[in-house]
C-alpha cells in the first residue's frame, strides 16, 4: 500500500510538473469541439461580475466578456504580467509622475448584438465600478481609491487621471471581474447586466437553464484574430463533488476549474492515468477566523491573542494539506509574492511561533487574566461549504478546545452564513475568506482595514491606528520601504490586536482531461477563464 | 372489546398484557433480540464517557485513517478521530433525537388524535384536513423544509422530525378512539358531569395506548434514520459533535475507497438501530394487537 501510494504520489508530481495537457512549444493550437466544464456551484447569484465575487459568474460568464487588460494567459503564474485585452500594444506606463494612464483600443470592435464598443463603454462600465450610482452595487470599489477620474478624448482612447501613483492601479484593472459592459444599455437601466449577458468577447452566449448549463458560440467577429478556437462551450453547473468528478472520470466534462482535494486528484489520477492533466499552485485564497470584536469576551484582546496563539498553524499544513484545500502557512500577504512575510518574520508572531506548548500555555494564561468563562460553549460561524470551511472548522474547534475554550459549529448556506455576518451578527467567532483574483497585495489587505471603511471585515472593529499604517504602506511608492511598512500593518493586525487570525492559505489542485490543452494553473480561480486561448486535442483520447 | 376505566379492570388486564409479553417474547426470539439490542444501546449511550476508549473529539493528525487495530479497534477518520468512540457518542445524539422526536410528536398526536375524535362534528372534519394537508408531503421533505427555515441544530432537528409525527399518530389514534366515543363508559362519564379534558386524558387517551406505543418505537426507528439523512445532507446535527449520518458524509465520502471503515461502522450503527426498532415495534404490535394475537 505504502508503495502504490508513493508511485501514485510520484506520478502526480511527475503529472503536475511537466503538465502534460500544458501547451507547450509542440503544441499546435488546434481548431473546433466543444468544451464542456463543470462549475461547482447551482447557479451564479446574477450575471453582473461588477458586484458580484464568484466564481460562479467568473467561470460561466467571463468567456461573454472583454475586459480591458488581462493576466497573460501564457504566464498566469506571475503577479505581474499583464496584457492587453481591449487596448492594443502593451500595457501603458504612467506619465505625469504616474499619474496618467492612456489606453489606445482595438478598433472595429462590436458587441454581440452588433454595436461598436467604444471608449464611451470602457468609461461607463468602469465608472459603474469606480464611481457606481446610488442603487448600484460594486464589490471592488475599494480597489480604486486612487482613481481621480477616467476621460475619453475620442472613441479609441481612454485615460485614467489617478489622484497619487500607485502600483496597485494596473493590476487592479485588470481584475477579471471588469466586464466591459454597453453604454446603451446602462444608460436605460444600471440593472439590466444583472440578468441580461451581452458581451464583446470570444464566446456569444447562447442559451442558459438555471442550475443545469450555460452554453455559447464562438464568436466569429472577435477582435483578437485567430481566436478563440473552441466552437462551443458548455458550463454545467454541479455543486455536489462527486458529481464533478464522476464528470471528469466518466469524460462528460474536460475540466473543473475551481479545485480539488487531494484524495480527489489521487483517485482520479490512479483511475484515468495520463488521460488526466494535474496543475498545482499556491492560492491567492486565505481561510479567516473572525472575532467578534463587538461580543465579549471576544472584545478583549488577550482573548483575541489566545485564540491565536492556540493554533498550530505549522502542524495543521503538514496534515491538513492531505485531506483538505489548504497547505501553505502565511501572514496577511500571498505567500509567493514579494511583500510576504518570511517564515522568520511569521516565526516572530504570536500563533506563528515554533514552540507550540508554550504559546498554549501562554494563551491558557490570558484567558484566566481576561477572567474567560471556560463553561460556555462559543458559536463558530461557518459557511456549509465542506472544502475547506468546515473540515478547517473543526479543526480550529479542536485547537481551542486545547486552550479550554469550548465552540460549536453553526454551519449555514451561503446566503444565511452572510446575512449573519453582516447584519444579525449572532456569532462569537466567524469563518471568513479573503479570495482575490490578480495578486495585489496592497489592495487585497484592505480586506482588514476597520469595518467602517471596508465592510467587508465583519469583525466590527474601527480603529484609526491600524487604518493609518495600512494608508501609510499603500502610498508608499518604494518597495523594500513598502515591504517594511506591510510588516508593520501585519503585526498589528495579526500580533498586536489580533483583529483576525489568518488559518492557512489555500492550495490549487486542478484537475482536467488531457486533451484540454492551452490552459494553465494561476493562484486564483478567478484568473484564465476567457476559454479564448484554449483547444481541444481529440488525438490524446485516441 | 370491554372498556378498561375502572381501577378493578385494569389490575387484570395488566398481568395479562404482562403474561403475552412473556409468550410473544418465547414465540419471538427476534423481538427479544431487538429489545435486548435497544437496551444495550441505551446502556452505550447513558454510559459513554466510561465506555468510549479515546474522547471522540480529540483530533490525532499522526493516525489519520488507521485501519482497524487493537488501539483503534475500528479505525479512525480523516482527521484521527476514534471511529468507535464517536459511534458510542453518536447513539446518544441518536437515541436523543429518536426518543424526543418520537414521544413528543407521537404524544401531542395521540392528544390531538383523541380530542379530534371525541369532539367529531366540524372540528374533526377540518382538523382532519389540517392533517390531510401535513400528511402530503413525504417525511423527508416536510423535515428539510423545516430545517431550512429554522436552520441546522439538534433543536431544530427535533423540532423538524417531531413534527411530521403529530399527523401521523393523530390519524391513528384518531381511528381507534373513534370507536372508544361510543361506548357506554364515556356517555358515562359526560352523564357524570366530568370535563372534557378529563375525559379524553383519564378515561379516553388509556385506552388507546396500545397502537400509540407501537407508533412510537416505530417513531424511534423512522427519527433515527431521518436524523442520520439529515446529518448527512448537512442540515442536522453540526461537526465536531458525534453523529452517525454525520460519519457518513465528507471524508467518508471522499476516503470510502481507500478507508472503507470509515463509512462502513457508521452505516452498520444506524441499520441495526433502525433495523432493532422496527423489529421491536413489530414485537409489540403482534404483543398488544388482539388480531394478530388469536392467529
Amino acid at each position: 500500500m505504502q508503495g502504490f501510494r508513493a508511485a501514485l504520489a510520484a506520478a502526480v508530481g511527475a503529472s503536475a510538473m511537466l503538465g502534460a495537457g500544458v501547451a507547450n512549444a509542440d503544441d499546435k493550437p488546434i481548431y473546433g469541439g466543444e468544451f464542456t466544464f463543470v462549475v461547482p456551484a447551482n447557479a451564479p447569484p446574477s450575471f453582473d461580475a461588477h458586484r458580484e465575487t464568484t466564481y460562479a459568474v467568473i467561470h460561466p460568464v467571463r468567456p461573454f466578456y472583454s475586459t480591458l487588460l488581462r493576466v497573460n494567459p501564457e504566464n498566469p503564474g506571475d503577479p505581474s504580467d499583464f496584457v492587453c485585452d481591449l487596448c492594443v500594444g502593451d500595457v501603458p506606463e504612467g506619465t505625469n509622475d504616474g499619474k496618467t494612464y492612456t489606453f489606445k483600443l482595438h478598433e472595429g470592435v462590436k458587441f454581440h448584438d452588433g454595436a461598436p464598443l467604444t471608449s464611451a463603454d470602457i468609461k461607463a462600465s468602469f465608472d459603474r465600478i469606480i464611481f457606481p450610482p446610488e442603487g448600484v452595487s460594486s464589490a471592488r470599489k475599494s480597489f480604486y481609491q486612487m482613481v481621480d477620474s477616467i476621460d475619453t478624448p475620442d472613441p479609441a482612447t481612454v485615460v485614467f487621471n489617478l489622484k497619487f501613483a500607485s502600483s496597485a492601479f494596473i493590476p487592479a484593472l485588470a481584475a477579471p471581474y471588469n466586464f466591459i459592459y454597453s453604454k446603451a444599455k446602462l444608460d436605460v437601466d444600471q440593472h439590466w447586466y444583472e440578468k441580461n449577458i451581452l458581451g464583446s468577447g470570444p464566446f456569444i452566449f447562447k442559451e442558459y437553464q438555471p442550475g443545469a448549463f450555460m452554453t455559447g458560440d464562438k464568436n466569429p467577429d472577435y477582435y483578437l484574430k485567430g481566436l478563440p478556437y473552441l466552437d462551443k462551450i458548455t458550463a454545467i453547473f454541479a455543486n455536489k463533488e462527486s458529481v464533478q468528478v464522476q464528470a471528469l472520470r466518466g469524460n462528460r466534462a474536460s475540466a473543473q476549474f475551481r479545485g480539488f482535494p487531494p484524495k480527489v486528484r489521487d483517485d482520479l489520477v490512479a483511475a484515468l492515468g495520463d488521460k488526466v492533466t494535474v496543475q498545482e499552485t499556491d492560492w491567492n485564497c486565505v481561510l479567516l477566523a473572525t472575532p467578534n470584536h463587538d461580543r465579549p469576551p471576544f472584545n478583549d484582546v488577550r482573548v483575541r491573542r489566545a485564540l491565536t496563539l492556540a493554533v498550530d498553524r505549522w502542524g495543521g499544513s503538514e496534515y491538513l494539506s492531505k485531506i483538505a484545500i489548504v497547505k501553505t502557512v502565511g501572514g496577511l500577504v500571498y505567500p509567493k509574492h514579494s511583500l510576504a512575510a518570511t517564515k522568520d518574520e511569521l516565526e516572530a508572531l504570536d500563533g506563528y511561533r515554533p514552540d507550540l506548548e508554550a504559546s498554549r500555555a501562554k494563551a491558557r494564561e490570558l484567558l484566566k487574566e481576561a477572567g474567560v468563562d471556560l463553561s460556555k460553549t462559543y458559536i463558530y460561524n461557518n459557511r456549509g461549504v465542506d472544502q475547506p470551511y468546515k473540515v478547517v472548522g473543526v479543526w480550529l474547534i479542536d485547537q481551542w478546545r486545547q486552550i479550554g475554550l469550548n465552540f460549536e459549529q453553526k454551519v449555514q448556506p451561503t446566503g444565511p452564513f452572510y446575512a449573519t455576518l453582516r447584519e444579525s451578527r449572532d456569532f462569537d467567532v466567524s469563518a471568513d475568506f479573503n479570495c482575490q483574483s490578480i495578486v495585489n497585495p496592497p489592495i487585497d489587505t484592505s480586506k482588514y482595514l476597520s469595518s467602517d471603511v471596508n465592510p467587508a471585515n465583519y469583525s466590527g472593529i474601527v480603529d484609526r491606528k491600524m487604518d493609518a499604517l495600512y494608508e501609510a504602506m499603500l502610498l508608499e511608492a518604494d518597495p523594500a520601504k513598502q515591504r517594511m511598512k506591510m510588516r508593520e500593518y501585519e503585526k498589528y493586525v495579526l500580533h498586536d490586536e489580533v483583529t483576525q487570525l489568518i488559518t492557512l492559505w489555500w492550495y490549487r489542485t486542478t484537475v482536467h482531461r488531457s486533451h484540454f490543452k492551452g490552459w494553465k494553473v494561476s493562484p486564483s480561480h478567478y484568473l484564465g477563464q476567457a476559454l479564448d486561448t484554449v483547444w481541444l486535442d481529440p488525438s490524446v483520447d485516441k | 372489546m370491554t372498556a378498561t376505566s375502572t381501577t378493578a379492570d385494569a389490575a387484570p388486564n395488566e398481568k395479562s398484557i404482562l403474561q403475552r409479553l412473556g409468550r410473544t417474547a418465547r414465540r419471538q426470539p427476534l423481538g427479544v433480540i431487538s429489545g435486548a439490542m435497544i437496551v444495550a444501546m441505551v446502556f452505550i449511550a447513558v454510559f459513554a464517557p466510561i465506555i468510549a476508549p479515546i474522547d471522540p473529539l480529540q483530533i490525532n493528525f499522526a493516525d489519520q485513517l488507521v485501519g482497524p487495530t487493537s488501539t483503534y479497534l475500528l479505525g479512525t477518520d480523516e482527521l484521527g478521530r476514534d471511529i468507535l468512540s464517536r459511534l458510542i457518542y453518536g447513539s446518544r445524539t441518536a437515541l436523543l433525537i429518536g426518543f424526543v422526536s418520537a414521544f413528543v410528536g407521537a404524544g401531542i398526536g395521540l392528544v390531538l388524535g383523541v380530542t379530534s375524535a371525541y369532539l367529531g362534528g366540524l372540528f374533526d372534519l377540518l382538523f382532519q384536513r389540517v392533517m390531510d394537508v401535513f400528511m402530503a408531503f413525504p417525511l423527508i421533505i416536510m423535515a428539510l423544509a423545516i430545517v431550512s427555515v429554522f436552520g441546522a441544530g439538534t433543536g431544530n432537528v427535533i423540532i423538524a422530525i417531531t413534527i411530521p409525527f403529530i399527523p401521523k399518530c393523530a390519524r391513528v389514534v384518531r381511528s381507534s378512539a373513534l370507536a372508544l366515543r361510543e361506548l357506554p363508559y364515556i356517555d358515562a362519564a359526560r352523564a357524570s358531569g366530568f370535563s372534557h379534558a378529563r375525559i379524553i386524558l383519564v378515561h379516553m387517551v388509556p385506552n388507546v395506548m396500545a397502537p400509540f406505543l407501537i407508533m412510537v418505537t416505530s417513531f424511534v426507528g423512522q427519527a433515527i434514520l431521518l436524523e442520520a439523512s439529515l446529518s448527512y445532507l448537512g442540515l442536522g446535527v453540526q461537526e465536531p459533535t458525534a453523529a452517525w449520518g454525520l460519519m457518513l458524509r465528507g471524508g467518508a465520502e471522499q476516503f470510502f475507497e481507500s478507508a472503507p471503515w470509515v463509512a462502513i461502522f457508521p452505516g452498520l450503527a444506524i441499520t441495526l438501530a433502525v433495523f432493532a426498532f422496527n423489529l421491536f415495534g413489530d414485537s409489540l404490535r403482534d404483543a398488544l394487537d388482539p388480531k394478530l394475537r388469536s392467529i
